[in-house]
């Protein structure tokens, strides 16, 4: 449905976008995920046909982005940041509007526009100015013009920024129920988000592509091996003896325990090879060796992890000095 | 065409919905009201006085009232009133939609900009015709208590003057406030800039020298001066014509630069 080909934007000598290419099948919905200002918001305006690309294409439904604009246009739906909305217009009346400029033909706005606020659960708003809606409701109208005139594809960017944690989850299931009949690609840098909405995720970083996998995989893949923590009362050195004669540990390390009630305790976490279990062993060892243990669990790199991995290779004094 | 239309019933609304359009038709037929009795009240006593005068030298009194009445609004309002309400109206047009961000939906939406840009202008249009339009009412009620009676061509003439001129400055004011995202710098910016255009044009009028002749012909008020005599010509038809597309096709360029400004 998309496909995007060494996709470059230049701003002068800034590369907002650098060689991007990737693939979206029909039906799914693909998360982009960044931190600010890593070219997400550019991607999507390229994919709108808002902004021109410098280089490499990007096709929609068949269609060039750059060349056969208006046929794009008119198969995808958007979301900017900001929800494009005219504050003095009722929602039924803006959501006509925009089915008008969108191309749905006259005979079926109306059916479209109840279509669209059934889908977004505006229905009993529709008579309401959008600037007396509340944020969540305003998302939700943004949304709903967003697929109005029925468009094979849905760009959001940044859909839930601003909201408080019912509205993320209900904007969020919005999303999922749109899926299936509409291609979705959302941007965002919640990573909950992506973890519980998207088939898959594109990690952007300074205008490049670090990673594009389902976040399942992109859990697995790049923790590289299991990891076990336990949190133990005894001896530090005759502790870390102990684990490395554990069958399968890589490496041991020893520290203090997170909480501060367990003063007097040991935490340590041991790294095998993927797909080893080590927790009975770790258990039957420790014990045996007369160690007091108090915790025991397996600890997975979260996403959150990845993607501080992925993304902030650069120096964090330079952050600090900025603040 | 559907998208023209459905953006100018948009914009034609958002006009009616907020109080600009209230405050400004309002603000108009005041002053214009004002300006017209006064004018009028003025002109009579004038000829009243010529007429005396007349009487004396045994001459006939050398006034037409109600063309001098006709001549006198059309004159002021076009100089002086317009300038300054213009600039209210056209302000918010792009602006507006710059801040707000509805302005990135229309340009991703399978319309042109050039059907946007003639959506908002004729918008825009409609609602100066709507404020113009009730004058016409004092020219029925001075007509039927006129004597001679009054002059319908030069009134017809005096408001196609007045309609042109508000043509021309609708869509500068559109183009200025399609350059930022500011309404209120488009604003002020506009009312400047009509004032520069105004103190050009009168610093210019009594004079006759080559490079006074070129400002003259290229001064909107001067243009503007033949019809509330009387004339249409078709070169400053022409001339306002012109005014109108150079306006609406800056437009144009200012919303094409805005897909390669950096964002």
């Amino acid at each position: 449905m998309i496909e995007v080909e060494h996709l470059t934007k230049s701003y002068g000598q800034a590369r907002a976008v650098n060689d991007i290419s990737f693939k979206v099948e029909k039906g799914e919905i693909l998360g982009f995920l960044g931190p600010n200002g890593a070219g997400k918001t550019t991607t999507m305006r390229i994919l709108t046909g808002y902004l021109p690309a410098t280089g490499g294409t990007a096709r929609i439904a068949g269609f060039d982005v750059f060349e056969d604009s208006m046929e794009v246009r008119k198969r995808i739906g958007y979301l900017p940041e900001t929800p494009p909305l005219y504050p003095d217009m009722t929602v039924s009346d803006y959501l006509a509007f925009v089915a008008r400029i969108k191309g749905v033909a006259s005979v079926d706005v109306a059916k479209r526009v109840e279509e669209a606020m059934r889908m977004t659960n505006v229905t009993d708003r529709k008579d309401w100015l959008i600037k007396k809606l509340s944020r969540g409701f305003k998302q939700r109208v943004g949304i709903a013009q967003a697929v109005v005139h029925n468009p094979d594809v849905v760009i959001l960017d940044e859909p839930t920024v601003g909201l408080d944690p019912t509205q993320r989850s209900e904007v969020r299931n919005l999303i999922k129920g749109l899926a299936g009949e509409h291609t979705i690609i959302l941007s965002t840098h919640i990573l909950s988000e992506v973890e519980t909405t998207c088939d898959r995720v594109i990690i952007i970083n300074k205008g490049k592509i670090s990673a594009i996998d389902t976040p399942d995989n992109l859990t697995k893949q790049l923790k590289g091996g299991e990891r076990v923590r336990i949190v133990v009362r005894g001896e530090a050195d005759g502790l870390r003896s102990a684990l490395e004669t554990v069958e399968g540990a890589r490496a041991v390390e020893i520290g203090s325990p997170d909480q501060s009630d367990q003063n007097d305790a040991l935490a340590a976490t041991v790294e095998s090879d993927l797909g080893v279990d080590l927790r009975g062993r770790i258990a039957a060892t420790v014990v045996g060796g007369g160690f007091e243990l108090l915790e025991l669990r397996s600890v997975s790199l979260s996403l959150e992890e990845i993607f501080m991995q992925l993304t902030t290779e650069e120096k964090p004094t330079e952050e600090k000095a900025a603040l | 065409m559907k998208g023209i239309l459905a953006i100018f019933r948009r914009e034609l609304n958002g006009y009616f919905v907020s109080p600009i359009a209230y405050i400004v038709i309002g603000a108009f037929l005041v002053a214009a009201g004002f300006v017209f009795s006064i004018i009028l009240a003025s002109v009579m006593q004038y000829a009243v006085m010529a007429q005396a005068q007349a009487a004396r030298s045994g001459a006939p009194p050398d006034i037409d009232v109600p063309l001098q009445v006709i001549r006198s609004f059309v004159g002021f309002v076009g100089t002086y009133v317009l300038p300054i309400l213009i600039p209210m109206l056209t302000m918010g047009i792009y602006a507006e939609d710059r801040k707000r961000g509805t302005m990135e939906m229309l340009m991703t939406s399978p319309i042109t900009e050039i059907q946007i840009v003639l959506g908002k202008y004729l918008a825009s249009l409609t609602l100066f015709v709507v404020m113009l339009a009730p004058t016409l009412i004092y020219y029925l009620i001075v007509g039927m208590y006129s004597d001679p009676p009054l002059p319908w061509r030069i009134v017809g003439s005096g408001y196609l003057g007045l309609f042109l001129l508000g043509a021309v400055l609708l869509a500068i004011g559109a183009f200025i406030s399609s350059l930022t995202e500011n309404q209120i710098v488009a604003g002020v910016v506009t009312f400047v800039l009509f004032l520069t255009l105004l103190f050009i044009d009168l610093s210019v009028r009594d004079s006759s020298s080559g490079f006074a002749e070129v400002i003259k012909y290229l001064s909107i008020l001067q243009h503007y001066q033949e019809f509330s005599q009387g004339v249409i010509d078709t070169t400053n038809i022409i001339f306002y014509l012109s005014g109108v597309v150079l306006g609406l096709f800056l437009t144009l360029r200012s919303l094409d630069s805005m897909r390669w400004r950096r964002a």
